[in-house]
């Protein structure tokens, strides 16, 4: 769909000499393999803090919202605190999956599926708040256009909370419908690749009849970019009208201009923290580093920069024209003086050390590529984020025109807990997507394996920009089939005479695998071992640890003869020693 | 090697001659006393333009009382008289600022196109470099017209007046003596001196490299206009907004919005894009750019369809906020525009957003050369329309035309425009040669 000629200059999207099956068994393989200790670990804690926070809703809606910590002043506070935060986290997936889509930036394509699915996770946490905060939730359907034997018609549409609903509802079912689009071909991949008839029927489910078809294809391709087209405006109008909530009112620091586009870069700030802060340990835990590359991570911390560059001209704005307007009220805005030593100051500067000074480390090359600090500063945002929106709601209120009225803010339990019960079924919707969804958009990755991938770009550069990209199939790989009775995988590395005498010469040595009689270990437990060269070892018949125990330093040789990818990468890891242990254990 | 068409260059010499001309003549005819503009008021109602006299019966109706009457009949002259001599020097600043923008916000696109490191553009580098020629001369025109401000030759800038910020004076307004730190004229002209300059400099450098580039066997060039992009772009994005508080907002030294730099930018950068994609077509129309391609148009139209949308995101945010709450002080600045600005202010929505909306929505029309000729030249006078409403309300009121000042202003800025860029084009080859991406850009295809 692109420009199909690639710059040399620009840095590989892929890395690792991946094939396409490669990327189809490292998306995969997270949804084939098993859950590891760390994985039921998180997911526990992330259970129990939701758990936690549903109690605390429970508590909440039958008693009633004076469980929280609000008061006559600050009769708003975390709820739509945490409401905004988690909307604006969704913004990134939009973004990524939109936006980036038009530019037709081609590093979106590594990261948009996870990002997509931060963005429905998150405003699924979003979109409880406002339900809760409504005093009687059981009442909730009167924000929908009902009958009006129901009571009036939409009771009161002046009002901005109702065009949220509205918003709200068609941001998540727009990004849902494009996140889904996506998954088709890639749960059909899943499907076509399921070993039980089980796996094989719910994926068929899933991917709603895929046929990897031209026509599916090009339907595909367009209604990706309708849909992309239908997104855009959704990136700018969802947090347009949530700062309607506040900039329509009189309430002096609510009341400003400059909030919708203000909030929109803000919200695209914060989503892509949290998409760095998901991704740089999922890249990490689940194998995905040729995936999502240090590049991936940079530009990320590119739009972070600029998002965060317009953020800060949004604040330089308002304090100044807090000033310049000359009204008194001004001077207790969230943006004042007034604010940073008054006895909010601590929440004052947490928010400009978090959003305005850490976020200029990423100026720094050096910095913004290094993945650890990267992690930390975008926690720290995150952190920053929170208490922006916290400050625009409490830091206002709590000054109001009246002296006598002003008043502090402190959260009971209840709120707290609710908080932390959204940040726990959010990693818990998170985890369980880790584990079943592919994460990797794999059939938009191969579509810029050959432009992008890392392998293809040195051929052109050695051989030159018009050298053919395939390979010449030899046809003695179909003799070897007989040999070794395997998938067809290594047929490329197989396909000559001495490659094959080193296989036989292998299995002389190490046993040979018979399917009737025994079984196949997980091969994967060996460190060093992935899904791709267990693949690779069953290709050449090699199943137990039994065999791999049997290796010395001559089939070590051969194997690198054979598989010639990380030459001495069994040596070095001692993968007989290792499989001697796990055939004993 | 481009050279410029003997019928272009006369066509520009012929604008700027009529266009000098018609700014002359309203300079002019200018009224100097109450007495001659109740001639022109009279003369005017007569023609059946009632519109200023209209409001001064409102006035009249208003106060039965003899004595106050003809103190604000008196008092009413006098503020039509100021009217009128504001007039041709708003009308002179309106097309200065129009002309001006078109060059810095060209540079400003220019600039992401390097900070972003985009592949599809880099052909039609040399005609951005082309477009942000003007701004040298754009800069010392508008630099020289706010000196004349604040020597008091017009009165634009209301808040320049001494007297104002004098406790002693009868005139002394409190609010504009608050802001006395921000609204000085010595501070006002030194940060425009320095925004001006520091704009001029990136300007000239990005040129300079990009020149180099051309006999250069390295890519240091490159890698300093990158640097030097991301840097003006930083530098523009704090100073831009300062500059549509000083150069607009101040007008009207009561009222302020937080949105309104952003708002400025938008017209500046749509508008500025219009002006590449006709700069463009010309050139190949003109048998050059053979290697820019329609998907190269078609991106450039997808920009104006798209900042088009943005510009009337931002117009409404701004309207519907502060006419949701309608707060006195802030309402005033719409309520002048809706009141004696009707047809403009919201005509311009048509020609600034329905308009390109519907004309570029389709793919294949983005395509189509005339297309979006014709749709760039609805998005410029509609931006002009936008600049116009940014000054004329604050400075001449009711007391509006579109006529011979404006117009020749509009002429004169067109011609001298038009004879700078085209003649910035032929000092350099039309495709830059050791660009990067210079293959990735001849091949873009969509």
């Amino acid at each position: 769909m692109a420009s199909h000629y690639e710059a040399p200059i620009r840095t590989p999207l892929i890395t690792g000499d991946k094939t396409y099956h490669d990327i189809s068994v490292d998306v995969a393989a997270p949804i084939e393999g098993k859950a590891n200790k760390s994985w039921w670990i998180v997911f526990t804690i992330s259970l129990v803090a939701f758990l936690w926070g549903l109690g605390c809703i429970i508590y909440t809606i039958s008693t009633g919202i004076g469980v929280w910590g609000l008061n006559k002043t600050i009769n708003w506070a975390w709820d739509i605190t945490n409401f905004v935060w988690w909307v604006g986290i969704g913004h990134a997936g939009t973004l990524i999956s939109a936006v980036l889509l038009l530019f037709r930036q081609k590093w979106r394509m590594g990261i948009n599926r996870s990002a997509e699915a931060m963005t429905i996770f998150a405003v699924i946490q979003a979109g409880l708040f406002p339900i809760i905060h409504m005093g009687r939730p059981w009442l909730a359907y009167w924000v929908l256009p009902i009958p009006n034997q129901f009571g009036s018609l939409w009771v009161n549409f002046n009002s901005p909370l109702l065009w949220d609903v509205f918003a709200i509802s068609t941001y998540l079912s727009v990004s849902l419908v494009f996140w889904w689009t996506g998954l088709l071909p890639d749960f059909a991949m899943i499907r076509d690749r399921a070993k039980t008839p089980f796996t094989k029927k719910i994926y068929g489910i899933l991917s709603f009849g895929w046929s990897g078809r031209a026509k599916d294809w090009q339907r595909f391709e367009e209604v990706s970019l309708v849909l992309a087209g239908l997104a855009t405006p959704l990136v700018l109008s969802v947090h347009t009208i949530v700062s309607f909530d506040f900039a329509t009112s009189v309430v002096p620091g609510w009341h400003s201009t400059i909030y919708p586009p203000y909030f929109v870069a803000g919200a695209i700030f914060s989503g892509f923290a949290m998409v760095q802060t998901l991704l740089i340990t999922m890249r990490k835990v689940s194998n995905l580093e040729n995936y999502i590359t240090i590049l991936h991570i940079e530009n990320m911390n590119l739009v972070i920069l600029l998002t965060g560059g317009i953020v800060t001209v949004a604040y330089l704005t308002e304090y100044f024209i807090g000033w310049y307007s000359g009204i008194p009220y001004e001077n207790y805005t969230y943006l004042s003086f007034g604010a940073a030593t008054g006895p909010y100051w601590w929440a004052f500067w947490a928010l400009i050390i978090c959003n305005l000074i850490v976020p200029l480390t990423l100026w720094v090359r050096k910095w913004r590529r290094n993945i650890i600090w990267t992690f930390i500063v975008s926690i720290i945002i995150n952190i920053g984020m929170w208490f922006e929106r916290f400050d625009i709601i409490v830091i206002d209120l709590s000054k109001d025109r009246l002296p006598s009225s002003w008043s502090m803010f402190s959260p009971t339990f209840v709120d707290i807990g609710i908080f932390m019960g959204t940040i726990g079924f959010f990693f818990v919707l998170f985890l369980l997507y880790a584990r079943t969804f592919p994460v990797i958009a794999q059939a938009e990755v191969k579509s810029i394996l050959k432009s992008s991938g890392d392998n293809y770009k040195r051929l052109r550069a050695e051989k030159g920009d018009d050298t053919p990209h395939y390979t010449e199939v030899s046809a003695k790989a179909s003799v070897k089939k007989e040999t070794v009775k395997t998938e067809k995988l290594a047929s490329e590395e197989l396909s000559e005479n001495d490659k094959k005498d080193n296989i036989n010469n292998l299995l002389d040595s190490l046993g040979a695998f018979d399917p009737e009689t025994q079984t196949a270990d997980d091969l994967k437990k060996i460190s060093g071992v992935g899904p791709v060269m267990e693949q690779k070892l069953h290709a050449l018949g090699i199943y137990t640890f039994e065999q791999v125990s049997k290796m010395t330093d001559k089939e070590y040789d051969l194997l690198d003869t054979i598989i010639n990818e990380f030459p001495g990468r069994a040596k070095r890891d001692d993968w007989a020693g290792q499989a001697s242990k796990l055939k004993n254990s | 090697m481009y050279t410029l068409p003997g019928k272009l260059k006369l066509l520009a010499i012929v604008f700027m001659v009529i266009g000098a001309i018609g700014i002359a003549s309203g300079f002019l005819n200018t009224p100097s006393n109450t007495e001659e503009v109740k001639e022109l008021l009279a003369s005017h109602s007569e023609n059946g333009h009632g519109n200023a006299t209209a409001v001064h019966e409102k006035i009249k109706e208003s106060h039965n009382q003899v004595g106050i009457e003809e103190s604000h009949e008196n008092e009413h002259l006098e503020h039509a008289l100021h009217a009128y001599q504001n007039r041709p020097w708003s009308a002179f600043y309106v097309a200065a600022f129009f002309f001006f923008m078109l060059s810095l916000g060209t540079l400003v696109f220019y600039a992401i196109q390097y900070a972003a490191q985009a592949g599809w553009s880099p052909v039609l580098f040399r005609v951005m470099e082309g477009i942000s020629a003007y701004l040298p001369i754009g800069s010392i025109i508008i630099f020289a017209f706010l000196i004349a401000s604040a020597m008091g030759l017009n009165h634009l800038f209301h808040w320049m007046d001494p007297d104002l910020v004098n406790p002693e004076s009868e005139h002394f307004d409190e609010i504009i003596f608050g802001k006395r730190g921000w609204l000085n004229t010595p501070f006002f002209l030194i940060r425009i001196a320095i925004y001006l300059g520091v704009w001029n400099l990136f300007g000239y450098i990005l040129r300079k490299n990009s020149i180099k580039g051309d006999s250069s066997d390295n890519l240091t060039w490159f890698k300093k206009n990158f640097k030097m992009s991301v840097g003006f772009l930083a530098f523009f994005i704090v100073t831009e907004t300062i500059m549509a508080w000083d150069w607009f907002m101040s007008l009207d030294p009561h009222w302020y919005s937080t949105l309104y730099g952003w708002y400025v930018f938008a017209t500046m950068i749509v508008s500025a894009i219009t002006v590449i994609a006709l700069v463009t077509i010309t050139l190949k129309a003109q048998g050059f750019l053979e290697f820019v391609n329609d998907s190269h148009i078609h991106d450039l139209a997808k920009y104006m369809f798209g900042f088009s949308i943005f510009w009337t995101y931002l117009w409404f945010a701004q309207f519907m906020l502060i006419w949701y709450a309608d707060i006195p002080e802030e309402a005033t600045y719409f309520v002048t525009r809706i009141d004696d600005y009707k047809l403009l202010f919201f005509g311009m929505l048509v020609t600034n957003f329905v308009f390109p909306f519907l004309v570029l929505m389709n793919s294949d029309f983005k395509r189509v050369n005339w297309f979006v000729v014709l749709a760039g030249i609805v998005i410029l006078i509609g931006h002009y329309i936008d600049v116009y409403l940014l000054v004329m309300p604050t400075t001449v009121g009711e007391h509006w035309h579109i006529g011979i000042p404006e117009l020749g202003a509009v002429l004169f800025f067109l011609g001298l425009f038009i004879f700078v860029i085209f003649n910035a084009l032929t000092k350099a080859p039309l495709l830059q040669k050791n660009n990067p991406f210079i293959r990735e850009s001849k091949h873009y295809h969509y």
